[in-house]
């Protein structure tokens, strides 16, 4: 807070090991005073850890930081602030049960004793008013939305007079309505000189759009960096990935038009707290088609997913699957082959302090071959079954005893879709399923969903990304205040229209 | 006294409560304190019959009651932090720490406590609001203990003070998000420590009150279960100090519902009404529970797995 405007940032020959495992080599990177500077790989190639070792949450091996020329030291969270550096974390370091008032004054290093509420509402109220984002100052942040939460986060920063920004992944909890505007508002900072940003990130159109240069790790080494204007998306994905090409957009065979397997009609059910989330949803899905559902999140998707996983109750209305009633019973379940991969996976749908064997084996296990007699389970085939999955799916670490919550996201979301997709499955209920992995990962999740598809599976997509429902439905449809506004073929479907669905409630 | 009548059973009533309350009131502000740091301490009550014992017994070797407080705050304070220094530790629960702290409380005050039994130790004065009263049971009623009001005013400082001190919004911050806390540079480790040894300090005081001033004296059966209800009611009172304060009162009420009704000579059912606060409990737990859902205002870092 010593000095006003952008600050400028400079990382030289950063090194850092956890035990054997090398996670950055000698990495160097310069960020000008008053850029938008990216900072692109894959997970696992060092980014986060890069972050954390400039902003001193962790402490690097060799390398030095400078801000503004100087050379700085920057022992914890509390010396970076003083420097005006700050970290928007991956998940909010905001205080739930608080309100943003609170939060905000919170992050002040300076707390008086005893806060004088009347003047910290008048800065507060001042300093928002030279924001273009309003944020209710009384509202409890576990109330917000987690684009509003982002925002907060973002305030926070810049009323504590932070001069250089570090965001890491910011977009990846946001739609992409959120996220341009998130974005924007930083590209407008930027742009006045009040401030550096540094983002992690892996959609490439966010860096295209509005980063000034980039930096590209890979395996914890400096892979690239350079102006994005003289940089293409595939010249930063091959630095990303290195040689190996990414895996090609999964082949979609023509529909068949296959008879209605699930049909849902005139679904509806309320949030935790009473509201009404879904207003008479109806929608089918055939056999062999992917039915897409865009929308801005918030909008009822969360609890059609909840209801259609067994996980909420519906208030009113019929889920019928090949036209008989379906109650979410585990024989049901198995007779009909309905499959989910929710939202946060580890969450939703494995075990975390189960093994990856065991958490592979939850559709199954009751259930020769695991299971003889349905009561002694055989370990060794399960073991078995598992190395067969995590082989074709591509799961790392490769151990069948690890338990679920040591993977990476990415792998955890391979690891539920390769349980959700084996055996005879008949309809797949899927949400986000790409949220916050790397492309390749990303592309690899598709060509699978793509695949399913084309064996006859029906597909439920239900995603924020307008694009991966582009990509891969045959039938988009929009939902908005918990009802269905638009739907239309694939081929026919307009982006204008869609934005103004989605914009409608 | 009988011809009294219901107004007689009122009277007995809100002195009861005031009396029976004050436990009540310190534990579950100690609790409140502490579990809004995001810790849960169940061994409060060992914590308030270790207050008992240590308060009659320094109150009896030094003459002074109010010494005999300052002890059993002390002493509380002590096993608040070893609740606190264990629960530090990776992998070790909070909850099984509390209840072992719970046994150890009461079986140390009991083996220490055993010479106080018989000795009689200096009570705590009254404060006699109403000294010109002739009419007995109102005056009776209006003899008000001060750490009652001790207590009161407790709970009006903290409700003022979680929302405009910088102590109350870093406890806070600690109990809803331990990374946010660090994320901001405070040991959320540090202020679950100073949050507990108060909130063991409180409880000891609430001890205190059982042995010097009522009932009065020292008995392996003083507390029954005092210190566990007052962790029950910080849950109803949705960690809101004013809140637990109206809570401890209803409670209290609830405790003298018995001796009231005794007293103008209602002798059947005694036990039932003696156990009315038990049933309090319960019955407050099921009405406030949501089938759905945490209950809102709870401090997000208490967690019954960790």
């Amino acid at each position: 807070m010593n000095a006003s405007g952008a600050a400028s940032l400079e990382v030289a020959a950063m090194s850092k090991r956890f035990g054997a495992n090398i996670a950055l080599a000698d990495v160097a990177m310069r960020v000008p005073a008053g850029t938008l500077h990216a900072l692109l790989g894959e997970n696992g190639a060092g980014k986060s850890t890069l972050v954390k070792c400039i902003i001193g949450s962790y402490r690097a091996d060799r390398g030095d930081v400078l801000l503004d020329g100087r050379e700085v030291v920057i022992n914890g969270p509390r010396a970076a602030r003083a420097l005006g550096l700050g970290m928007v974390y991956q998940h909010f370091t905001l205080v739930g049960g608080m309100t943003v008032a609170e939060n905000m004054v919170m992050a002040r290093p300076d707390i008086p004793a005893i806060v004088n509420w009347r003047a910290e509402r008048r800065a507060l109220e001042d300093f928002m008013a030279r924001m273009p984002f309003r944020v209710p100052l009384d509202r409890r942040v576990s109330t917000l939305a987690a684009g509003q939460k982002q925002k907060v986060e973002i305030l926070k920063l810049l009323y504590l007079g932070c001069r250089f920004l570090i965001l890491d992944e910011p977009t990846a909890v946001l739609t992409p309505t959120e996220a341009d505007e998130v974005l924007r508002f930083l590209r407008g900072l930027v742009a006045e000189n009040k401030l550096t940003v540094l983002m992690i990130t892996h959609k490439f159109r966010e860096v295209t759009a509005y980063a000034d240069a980039v930096t590209v790790l890979r395996r914890g080494k400096l892979a690239g960096a350079g102006a994005v204007r003289d940089l293409t998306p595939e010249t930063m994905a091959a630095m990303m990935v290195g040689t190996t090409l990414a895996p090609a957009r999964a082949d979609r065979e023509p529909a068949r038009g296959q008879p209605t397997r699930l049909a849902i009609q005139a679904l509806c059910a309320t949030r935790d707290d009473g509201l009404l989330a879904l207003r008479e949803v109806s929608l089918s899905v055939g056999g062999g088609e992917i039915v897409g559902i865009a929308g801005v999140s918030g909008n009822g998707q969360r609890e059609l997913v909840e209801v259609l996983a067994g996980q909420r109750r519906a208030a009113a209305g019929a889920i019928r699957i090949d036209d008989q009633p379906f109650r979410f019973t585990r024989a049901e379940i198995r007779r009909h082959g309905v499959r989910c991969l929710p939202e946060e996976p580890l969450a939703n749908a494995g075990v975390a302090r189960m093994t990856v064997a065991e958490n592979l084996a939850l559709r199954d296990f009751d259930a020769p071959p695991l299971a003889a007699r349905g009561i002694w389970l055989d370990r060794t085939a399960m073991r078995a079954a598992a190395r067969l999955r995590i082989a074709d799916y591509a799961i790392r670490p490769p151990d069948p005893d690890a338990p679920l919550g040591s993977l990476s996201g990415g792998n955890v979301q391979r690891a539920i879709l390769a349980r959700e997709l084996s055996g005879e499955v008949r309809v797949l209920i899927v949400a986000n399923p790409c949220f916050g992995l790397d492309f390749t990962a990303a592309a690899d999740i598709r060509a699978r969903l793509m695949q399913a598809r084309n064996h006859g599976v029906a597909v439920l997509l239900v995603s924020e990304d307008l694009d991966e429902i582009q990509e891969l439905a045959d039938r988009i449809l929009v939902m908005a205040g918990g009802r269905i506004a638009y739907e239309s073929s694939a081929a026919e479907a307009d982006l204008a229209a869609i934005g103004m669905a989605m914009a409608a409630h | 006294m009988a011809d009294l009548g219901i107004a007689g059973v009122a009277l007995a009533l809100f002195g009861g409560a005031i009396r029976a309350s004050t436990p009540f009131l310190f534990v579950s502000l100690g609790e409140c304190l502490t579990e809004l740091s995001g810790r849960i301490n169940l061994g409060l009550e060992g914590t308030l019959v270790c207050g008992a014992m240590s308060a009659y017994g320094a109150a009896l070797l030094s003459g002074s009651p109010w010494l005999g407080v300052l002890a059993a705050a002390l002493v509380g304070a002590l096993l608040g932090a070893l609740h606190a220094g264990l629960c530090s530790l990776a992998r070790v629960n909070d909850i099984a720490v509390g209840i072992a702290l719970m046994v150890l409380g009461t079986g140390l005050a009991f083996f220490f406590g055993k010479p106080l039994i018989q000795p009689r130790a200096p009570m705590l004065p009254a404060l006699p609001l109403c000294p010109g009263c002739h009419f007995a049971p109102l005056r009776a009623a209006l003899d008000i203990n001060p750490l009652f009001l001790i207590g009161v005013a407790l709970a009006f400082v903290l409700h003022w003070g979680l929302a405009n001190t910088r102590p109350g919004l870093v406890l806070r911050t600690a109990g809803d998000s331990g990374a946010a806390a660090r994320a901001m540079g405070y040991a959320p480790l540090l202020v679950r420590l100073w949050a507990t040894m108060a909130g063991g300090a409180l409880a000891g005081i609430g001890g205190a009150f059982l042995s010097l001033y009522y009932p009065g004296s020292w008995n392996e059966g003083l507390s029954s279960g005092q210190g566990l209800i007052a962790v029950a009611l910080v849950i109803f009172a949705r960690w809101r100090p004013l809140a637990c304060l109206f809570a401890s009162l209803l409670f209290g009420a609830a405790g003298a519902l018995g001796p009231a009704l005794q007293s103008i000579g209602v002798h059947q059912g005694t036990y039932l009404f003696n156990a009315a606060p038990y049933a309090l409990t319960l019955a407050i737990m099921i009405a406030t529970a949501s089938p759905r859902g945490a209950l809102a205002g709870a401090p997000a870092e208490l967690a019954v797995t960790r």
